[in-house]
């Protein structure tokens, strides 16, 4: 299979930049009819300058050259790529639902509905007692909890100053922990690829304020010695974070809560279907247990105690905020109208598919898959081979590769997550362009690829020589 | 062809399944869930299902009950007419649909976007290094204050911020700030501006960054940006200036003030008013290029020696560095970044221009139009006003604004006699209705 995009490589047809079709620079206040004097303006802009045809093909041309979901499988282990529902977008293009965020409450009881409604559905989905919808992706919902942990402990005279984390986390959480100012704790794996619980007793102490577990973890395992990690890390004091990554997997099976987790986020972007729009926006949700509630981010909705309707509210003792307003609201839209459409079995079914698509594309693919049984995703190896040279030769057959290089616990790692969205038939073509790129030599694996709308980029130079503007590029070619 | 009942979006026939289940070895799905005993959840969440049509209905009537109000509201958040087009081209499924371009040689249409939008961003602030975003205009303020952390070590954890700034950037510049040991202060307005004898009296070699918005929160445009970098400097501090898409295309140069990064709302452009969801945009010197907080697009070549994009200089990033990252940011605001940048072009270098001083231009009409009403003063600071104006009102403010909803308008509080009103090119066909609105309800 030849990609789409290729074509433009073969004819030869780079879209040019907009700076190399036209530009114009304008002079302000040329005329004199400036409404403001020449010294609070400046001297001129300079910006392309195109008509509506030629942007409407410029744009539609750089869309055929990326890669989507709607385009082909995309297997991103702890990505969650999942097919986007149309109608959810609808929904969230609503203009009765685009209101000023500082509206006052009463005028805008269409939008806290729904969000009290979102609110509920999580909280009932974690196992948890009260939910922030606030934070705007997955990382600052970690931030925000991580702070909550903090405000906790605080409160309580204790001065903790120690985030457990392991060596397989999403790099978010080590990033997350340490700007609310945490020294961060790297526990290891065990060899079954699991927490290392004689590692975590031995770590966990009084300067533990928490411990952030991803479940099943990221190598697709479920941590089944959960109740007792929940008891160590309580017993001596701390709490346990969970990282939404993964709750794909988990839905309607096991809920964090139940598991003994305190604080949670959700990928709303991954588990609820809502678009991850070439890198953002997400959402990222925290739930928190009864007694953390009271420190989550302001304002949060909740029922008016006299009459109907809803209100916002400062929790007592809020952490304060970690978004300037209430959050992505157009992705929490999307977010509520999936589960919504989904319901208690269609949740249900999404795992069941996830987990079942996983270990069936397990089965077909040639590599070696050090740990299991797994659940959503699995870590085969390359062995011998470069897993990014094998993903890049992945991209020749027509598919996008999985996450390479990374759980590092597992060498030349190639984390595969196919979702419940991919049918036999998809997931045979994933496998037969692993075991493809498998049977390649290391010639033409490091050539790769070779069909795509570019070849092998220099990411080396791109870092050693930055040209990060159209004006970098001056006296280029 | 038959499926069982469950998600509508899993395409697994029957016979399919039987034959899946019957590669891995197991009977059905439910043996590959190895999870134990004890933290099962055997109970149900009681969420309904529904077809997509019921709940396209019932979603459109909820969100109907909000009041359908005309919105005369600025404060940070700023809606300006979005043209089709950006709705058209952004909702794209190769777009919209799409990941981090973490494979640059099939997403090479989204790379080169976002570099343009950097490009547009490097054009309007005259810095050289811009991000290709961050979630909103509080959080890239925040990142700013944490970038000055790390490039000035040595000596300072002062931020000094405006006495009126919107408690949101303030609530989360606090936060961001809590686990980096530095200290936020305000220093105070003088009629709108910055009181810039008093700033001075603040600066000192404790200072890490000198923070000053233009326009200010309440609308006023900055008339000694040019001092206050001079000033910064002086003292070894950054100066981070807030702004927006807009006002940077009319309002001093960041870069001629000596702007060290600029922050602020890129949103303005692209978003509707979206209940607050923003795009933060966040630029500055080559210098700092390596403390830089989120995602960055480079040009490269590939193997055969054209010109690509790829992200680059990943090494500051949370999922290379760790804990050492320049910034905890992975999903950040990339798709609305795109819709910026469609938007931005469309406008174009004069409709952009045009657009700005239309800012200036209305506001100022508007604000002599409510000023000449019986117990109301506007603008209350004398200065050359973006947008939106302080309105002094006789009779408390609170009472007028919820009088105003009624007559279908809604403006800011932001005192017992004060208003903020705001006018962009979104609104500006309904400023007779609101004039008319203010007689009906003083």
């Amino acid at each position: 299979m030849i990609h789409d995009q290729a074509r433009y490589v073969e004819n030869g047809q780079y879209e040019p930049l907009l700076s190399e079709k036209e530009t114009t620079e304008v002079e302000i206040g040329e005329n004199d009819d400036s409404p403001l004097p020449d010294d609070l303006t400046r001297d001129s802009v300079e910006l392309p300058d195109v008509s509506e045809p030629e942007l409407a093909r410029h744009y539609t041309r750089l869309s055929q050259m990326n890669w989507s979901i709607d385009s082909g499988p995309y297997p991103l282990g702890s990505c969650t790529m999942k097919y986007n529902p149309k109608f959810t977008e609808d929904v969230a293009a609503d203009p009765n639902g685009s209101v000023h965020p500082d509206r006052s409450a009463r005028s805008v009881q269409g939008c806290l509905g729904l969000l009290h409604g979102l609110q509920e559905y999580l909280a009932r989905i974690g196992g948890m007692d009260a939910v922030t919808l606030q934070p705007p992706a997955g990382a600052a919902g970690e931030f925000a909890g991580i702070l909550v942990a903090k405000a906790y402990h605080e409160a309580n005279g204790e001065d903790r100053n120690e985030v457990i984390i392991p060596a397989s986390a999403h790099g978010t959480n080590f990033a997350s922990a340490a700007m609310a100012g945490y020294d961060v704790v790297e526990l290891p794996s065990a060899e079954d690829g699991r927490v290392d619980v004689e590692a975590l007793e031995a770590a966990v102490g009084d300067d533990t304020a928490a411990l952030m577990l991803t479940n099943p973890n990221t190598v697709g395992l479920f941590e089944r010695d959960i109740e007792h990690i929940a008891e160590t890390v309580h017993d001596a004091g701390g709490l346990l974070y969970y990282d939404g990554a993964n709750l794909n997997a988990l839905l309607g099976r096991a809920r964090p809560g139940d598991m003994g987790f305190d604080i949670m986020h959700y990928n709303v972007h991954k588990t609820f279907a809502t678009p991850h729009g070439g890198g953002g926006p997400g959402a990222g949700p925290v739930g928190v247990v009864d007694e953390l509630a009271e420190y989550l981010p302001s304002p949060r909705v909740r029922e008016r105690s006299s009459g109907s309707g809803y209100e916002l509210f400062d929790p007592e003792r809020s952490v304060g905020k970690v978004h300037g307003f209430q959050g992505n609201w157009l992705v929490l839209v999307k977010a509520y109208a999936y589960i919504a459409r989904l319901g208690d079995e269609g949740l249900l079914d999404a795992s069941a598919k996830a987990v079942l698509n996983a270990n069936y594309l397990g089965s077909q693919v040639e590599f070696d898959i050090p740990y299991g049984p797994y659940h959503h995703e699995f870590a085969a190896t390359s062995g011998e081979k470069d897993a990014a040279d094998v993903a890049k030769r992945m991209l020749d057959y027509g598919v996008h590769p999985p996450t390479t290089k990374w759980p590092e616990m597992v060498p030349e790692a190639m984390l595969t997550e196919p979702t419940e969205i991919e049918s036999k038939k998809s997931l045979d073509d994933l496998a037969a362009a692993f075991n493809a790129a498998a049977a390649d030599d290391e010639e033409t694996l490091a050539d790769a690829p070779s069909r795509t709308t570019a070849r092998r980029i220099d990411q080396v130079s791109a870092a050693r020589n930055p040209r990060l503007s159209w004006r970098a590029l001056d006296g280029d070619e | 062809m038959t499926r069982e009942r469950g998600s509508p979006y899993a395409p697994h026939a029957d016979a399919e399944m039987a034959a899946m289940l019957d590669a891995i070895g197991v009977d059905d799905e439910e043996a590959l869930f190895d999870i134990p005993e004890g933290v099962r959840f055997d109970d149900e969440f009681g969420i309904e299902p529904r077809s997509e049509q019921a709940l396209r209905r019932e979603l459109t009537a909820l969100l109907a009950k909000n009041d359908d109000l005309t919105e005369f509201m600025g404060r940070g958040h700023y809606d300006h007419y979005v043209p089709s087009i950006v709705d058209s081209l952004s909702q794209r499924a190769e777009f919209i649909t799409s990941y981090t371009q973490y494979q640059p040689e099939i997403t090479q249409g989204f790379l080169q976007a976002l570099f343009e939008y950097q490009s547009m961003l490097v054009e309007l602030t005259g810095l050289p290094v811009a991000n290709c975003s961050m979630y909103d205009a509080a959080t890239a303020l925040a990142e700013a204050a944490r970038l000055a952390d790390r490039v000035r070590q040595a000596s300072g954890t002062r931020v000094l911020v405006p006495e009126f700034l919107r408690s949101g950037k303030r609530g989360v510049l606090d936060n961001y700030l809590a686990g980096a040991e530095m200290t936020v202060e305000t220093y105070p307005m003088d009629d709108g501006n910055v009181d810039f004898d008093a700033l001075t009296e603040l600066v000192d070699d404790e200072t890490a960054m000198v923070y000053a918005e233009n326009p200010t929160v309440r609308g006023t445009i900055e008339e000694r940006l040019s001092d206050i970098g001079d000033l910064a400097a002086e003292n070894d501090a950054l100066f981070c200036l807030g702004t927006d898409l807009v006002a940077l295309a009319l309002l001093e140069e960041p870069a001629s003030v000596g702007a060290d990064v600029v922050v602020g709302e890129a949103g303005v452009l692209g978003l509707p008013t979206a209940y607050g969801m923003g795009l933060g945009l966040f630029a500055t010197r080559e210098e700092y290029l390596r403390q830089v907080p989120g995602r960055l697009v480079g040009v490269s070549e590939d193997a055969a020696d054209k010109r690509a994009y790829t992200l680059t200089l990943q090494t500051r990033e949370q999922h290379i560095r760790r804990e050492r990252a320049t910034s905890n940011i992975c999903t950040n605001q990339a798709w609305v970044a795109l819709r910026a940048a469609i938007h931005l072009a469309w406008l174009g270098p004069s409709g952009l221009v045009d657009l700005a001083e239309d800012c200036v231009r209305d506001a100022a009409t508007l604000a002599e139009r409510l000023d000449a009403l019986v117990g109301l003063q506007a603008p209350i600071h004398d200065r050359h006003h973006f947008r939106e104006f302080v309105v002094h009102t006789d009779q408390p403010a609170a009472a007028i604004a919820e009088d105003l909803e009624t007559e279908g308008y809604a403006v800011h509080v932001v005192g017992e006699h004060l208003l903020q009103v705001c006018i962009t090119d979104a609104n500006a066909h309904d400023a007779d209705g609101l004039v008319a609105a203010f007689e009906e309800v003083l």
